[in-house]
């Protein structure tokens, strides 16, 4: 049986932009949902960005407010740069997942519940000590639908457990909801159809069709409604998470140098997910290690990097202080790599799941002594592809180890990603010392344009060398602990960093080049920041918006562009570590916004930071 | 080649630097001994890697004229893992202290024993931590007074030979910085064998814990003092006119008393057998301690197990076969795409 397109019977409303949360118990399948939600409405043509929000522990006892897991999109016919402040849709399982989002909805906006889960016991639970729902009806569009009794129903007659039945109800919200939007199920089907098989498959299917087909029927909705497609950039899109890009940038790093890549990390959420992706990727001849720890992680990736291999080791805050000796080594050596910190809520364990951008200063710093080290941050999930690309440019280029900053919301966020044509990726093979028949090799000698030392591999026969920890003898290499020799080193080590700047493109002001007020920003934050900048523009507010990758060394034009405005807002999730740094480096009087609550920015907040600076 | 290779001597393998231990150091006359063997194990000297990680035993890559890196403290594992996974084809040695090796890095010892990495790992034990200055170390006997134990140490000494035994080593030896034939063939032993190989080497510190091998190191008692260990041999010990066997009665060692014309197999002295499948005969030799028992020297087990870098190597080799060389632009329109 083919699935039978329903004649459209209902009338549809033309909306601009939706967002809807799905939430549940971190067993629920919401990540799940969600992310099947997500790939339809890329199909369907829409711009969008996904915020996932989910507790730390696993499965944290059923009906609790602490396993609450959500899963927010934002779609649109319009480009659109976050996942939206305030969802106008909740879908809530149960009745935790109901108290844990509903007062982030939109006045007005529409609840949908699971009423198969609400029982005094449940409600209880979820700490309500009343029935919430008159209240609720009040001021939300409620709407009540017992998805456990309709998929149980729908998947009758099937040889499947009362278990596995009820695990499947999430997909009949998931027909359901794309019935309401008007999304194709075509490749959730597919997907299914990869994933499972027999009576699994088939009551995944039943039940997501049953709930396309309630929404059809149901009195509930009078409506559905139509978003139509963006109007963005010719080209192939794809759907792509801050840390797929990630690992897809380090595998493209092997083909673009024509070197294979090593990748040594140790499991830390929420970075692990790109081990476990680059560990699929053995046929482009990548080797992914998972060391005992965070040290010998990054130890066996400066090994690699040693015997000449593009060397890469990923880990998020806790995990990345503990590569820093490391690391100081790596700058010692003059050895190239990419170090990537998916940044997340801290200080400790602080939470694992959660995002900041509390790192800059612990890796710009954060090694004991003058070791500095280029520093680069990805700004939307995309992004995170061509900054590790460029990483591994300079690494080698200059042979230096390179941080790249991520953070836990781009790790986790989905947006449409314009797929880049191979051809026009930048080329850069790798090139190694020769080897010399005669003649004294000089491990130290270095490149007069970007003072880099040569790379010297062994296995080749001529270019025996010692290289270590120990302070060097400039050219040679040799242990050296006399003091001009000392200071001079530091100073080379310094002036090769500080030359990267010479390469780096301009900083590119967005909006007029001075004026009243300049947005800066970095990392994780562009798409919240752009948002609320294009928002403060609609007001009539005159504001200007930078956004930098690169934090180390800054873009030679940065200080003039700051000293062209008369005020300078930054907001960051941290307690202002960039604005300290741009403060103390140009002598600007750099504002910070700073938020520290493990969430990302919400536009609101930002346009209310503007206005008010603005004015001030 | 060949003919090329054979000429290579030791005086090549000697880098530009001075040796900078103190005067007496156990440390020298290993240098010597790798120096020496090197030149016979057919690897090019470009293919040749040191790694160390701090410690007075770990300034050892400077001295040789081979690639060298000196990483940071208990570390060298970890970093020869990484250069070994690459390049399987480098000759790949680790030179260790037991400060170094079994109190700081501990941990990354232990993992790349267990993953039977191919390299050889040589671990100076002169039971005192010398660079810093006359600490005690984790080999350091009970009750040993230095700067930091004035009342006397209170830990436990661990065995290196049984720590490597407990990890799963597939190459187990030990020797003294004195006895140079001795070294040489474990060192050869150890670099034939494929997979981790571990080499404790009895060294002394003449400045902080000067005769603490004396017994072993001197002539007049080395004989009674250490058993040396041969495949095939009775585990017997002495000199003629004292010689003595090591039995085992339900599992517990004991020494027995010999006649010079005794054969040692009609009372029972066990056979050394360093291919035994099972690692619980190595882990009773590793229990024989001075003063109750020779120490046994040489090679306690040698067992063939995959190596890691060869399974690495492998995943990568089938997957191309598998599934062709990776294709960057495949990749990237891999899945759900849509046009605009």
């Amino acid at each position: 049986m083919t699935a039978n397109q329903t004649q459209k019977t209902k009338p549809s409303e033309l909306v601009e932009s939706v967002a809807i949360r799905f939430a549940g118990d971190s067993g629920d399948g919401m990540q799940l949902t969600g992310t099947k939600f997500t790939d339809e409405t890329a199909l369907a043509g829409n711009d969008l960005s996904t915020f996932p929000d989910f507790p730390a522990e696993i499965r944290a006892p059923a009906g609790t407010l602490a396993g609450v897991s959500g899963f927010q999109i934002h779609f649109s016919s319009h480009d659109i740069h976050t996942p939206a402040d305030r969802p106008d849709v909740l879908i809530a399982f149960n009745p935790a997942a109901l108290r844990a989002n509903v007062e982030d909805v939109r006045p007005g906006g529409m609840v949908i519940i699971n009423i198969d889960a609400f029982n005094q016991k449940s409600l209880v639970r979820a700490g309500y000590q009343d029935d919430p729902l008159p209240e609720l009806r009040e001021r939300f569009k409620l709407v009540e639908i017992p998805f456990t009794t309709l998929n149980r129903e729908a998947l009758q007659g099937l040889g499947l457990s009362a278990r596995e039945v009820d695990r499947c109800k999430n997909f009949f919200a998931l027909g359901l909801l794309c019935w309401l939007y008007g999304r194709p199920m075509a490749a959730t089907e597919r997907w299914l159809g990869s994933k499972f098989k027999g009576d699994v498959l088939e009551g995944n299917l039943r039940t997501l069709r049953a709930g396309h087909a309630f929404g059809e029927t149901t009195e509930l909705f009078p409506a559905s409604f139509v978003v139509p497609s963006a109007k963005i950039e010719s080209g192939t899109y794809r759907n792509i998470t801050g840390n797929q890009a990630l690992a897809w940038g380090i595998v493209a790093a092997g083909v673009q140098m024509e070197r294979d890549v090593f990748l040594g990390a140790y499991p830390i959420t929420p970075a692990s997910d790109v081990l476990h992706e680059v560990a699929r990727f053995r046929h482009f001849g990548v080797k992914t290690f998972q060391a005992e720890d965070e040290i010998a992680a990054a130890s066996s990736t400066i090994g690699a990097a040693f015997a000449g291999q593009l060397a890469v080791t990923v880990s998020s805050g806790p995990g990345f202080v503990l590569k820093q000796e490391a690391l100081g080594l790596a700058v010692m050596v003059e050895l190239p790599l990419v170090a990537i910190n998916v940044q997340r809520a801290g200080p400790s364990t602080g939470s694992p799941t959660k995002t900041e951008q509390g790192d800059l200063l612990a890796v710009l710093f954060g090694r004991h002594s003058m070791s500095s080290l280029p520093i680069l941050a990805a700004s939307t999930p995309g992004d995170c592809f061509h900054t590790v690309l460029e990483a591994f440019r300079i690494a080698v280029r200059y042979m230096t180890p390179v941080i790249v900053l991520s953070d836990g919301y781009l790790a986790n966020s989905a947006e449409p990603w314009k797929i880049p044509d191979v051809a026009s990726l930048e080329r850069a093979p790798v090139r190694f010392a020769e080897p010399m028949a005669d003649g004294e090799f000089k491990p130290y000698a270095r490149d007069p344009e970007t003072l880099a030392r040569p790379w010297a591999i062994p296995g080749t026969p001529g270019l025996e060398h010692r290289i270590g920890g120990l302070t060097k003898q400039d050219i040679t290499g040799n242990v050296s602990y006399a003091a001009p020799n000392h200071g001079r080193m530091n100073e080379l080590r310094k002036q090769k960093i500080e030359g990267i700047a010479d390469a780096l493109p301009p900083v590119e002001v967005d909006g007029p080049d001075s004026g009243r007020l300049l947005v800066v920003g970095w990392g994780g934050t562009k798409g919240s920041i752009t948002a609320a900048v294009e928002a403060a523009r609609e007001e009539g507010l005159e504001v200007s918006q930078i956004h930098l990758r690169h934090l180390n060394p800054f873009p030679s034009n940065l200080g003039e562009v700051l000293r062209r405005f008369e005020k300078v807002l930054l907001p960051e999730l941290s307690d202002g570590h960039l604005a300290l740094l741009l403060r103390a480096r140009y002598l600007v009087d750099v504002q910070s916004y700073s938020k520290v609550e493990g969430q990302p920015f919400k536009v609101a907040e930002l346009v209310d930071a503007i206005r008010k600076l603005h004015a001030a | 080649m060949a003919a090329e290779a054979a000429k290579v001597s030791r005086k090549e393998f000697v880098s530009d630097q001075d040796v900078r231990w103190c005067p007496g150091c156990g440390d020298y006359s290993i240098l010597a001994n790798v120096q020496r063997v090197m030149p016979d194990l057919g690897v090019p000297r470009e293919n040749v890697v040191f790694v160390s990680g701090i410690g007075c035993s770990s300034r050892f890559p400077y001295y040789m004229n081979t690639y060298g890196f000196h990483t940071i403290h208990g570390r060298a594992p970890a970093f020869a893992t990484g250069i070994k996974a690459c390049r399987p084809e480098l000759s790949v040695w680790i030179v260790t202290g037991d400060g170094d090796g079994l109190s700081i890095g501990g941990n990354h010892l232990l993992h790349t024993i267990r993953r039977n990495v191919d390299t050889q790992i040589l671990l100076f034990n002169n039971k005192i931590y010398g660079l810093t200055k006359g600490q005690y170390s984790p080999t350091s006997n009970l009750g040993i007074r230095t700067k930091s134990t004035p009342q006397g140490s209170i830990d436990h000494p661990i065995d290196p030979i049984g720590f490597a035994l407990g990890c799963g080593a597939t190459f187990v030896a030990r020797t003294i910085d004195v006895d140079a034939k001795h070294m040489q063939e474990v060192l050869t032993r150890a670099h034939e064998h494929k997979g981790t190989a571990f080499v404790e080497i009895l060294q002394n510190c003449p400045v902080f814990n000067d005769g603490v091998w004396d017994e072993l190191q001197d002539r007049k008692t080395r004989a009674d003092a250490s058993l040396v260990l041969e495949q095939g041999q009775p585990l017997v010990f002495g000199s003629p006119g004292s010689l003595r066997g090591i039995v085992l009665e339900n599992g517990i060692p004991s020494v027995i008393e010999l006649g010079d014309d005794e054969d040692p197999a009609s009372r029972g002295v066990m056979v050394h057998d360093e291919r035994a499948p099972s690692a619980s005969y190595a882990g009773v030799l590793a229990t024989l301690q001075r003063p109750d028992f020779p120490l046994p020297v040489g090679v306690f087990r040698a067992v063939e197990k995959p190596t890691y870098e060869a399974m690495l190597q492998a995943q990568v080799d089938r997957a191309i076969a598998e599934r062709g060389r990776g294709d960057l632009q495949a990749l990237l329109n891999s899945g759900d795409t849509w046009q605009i």
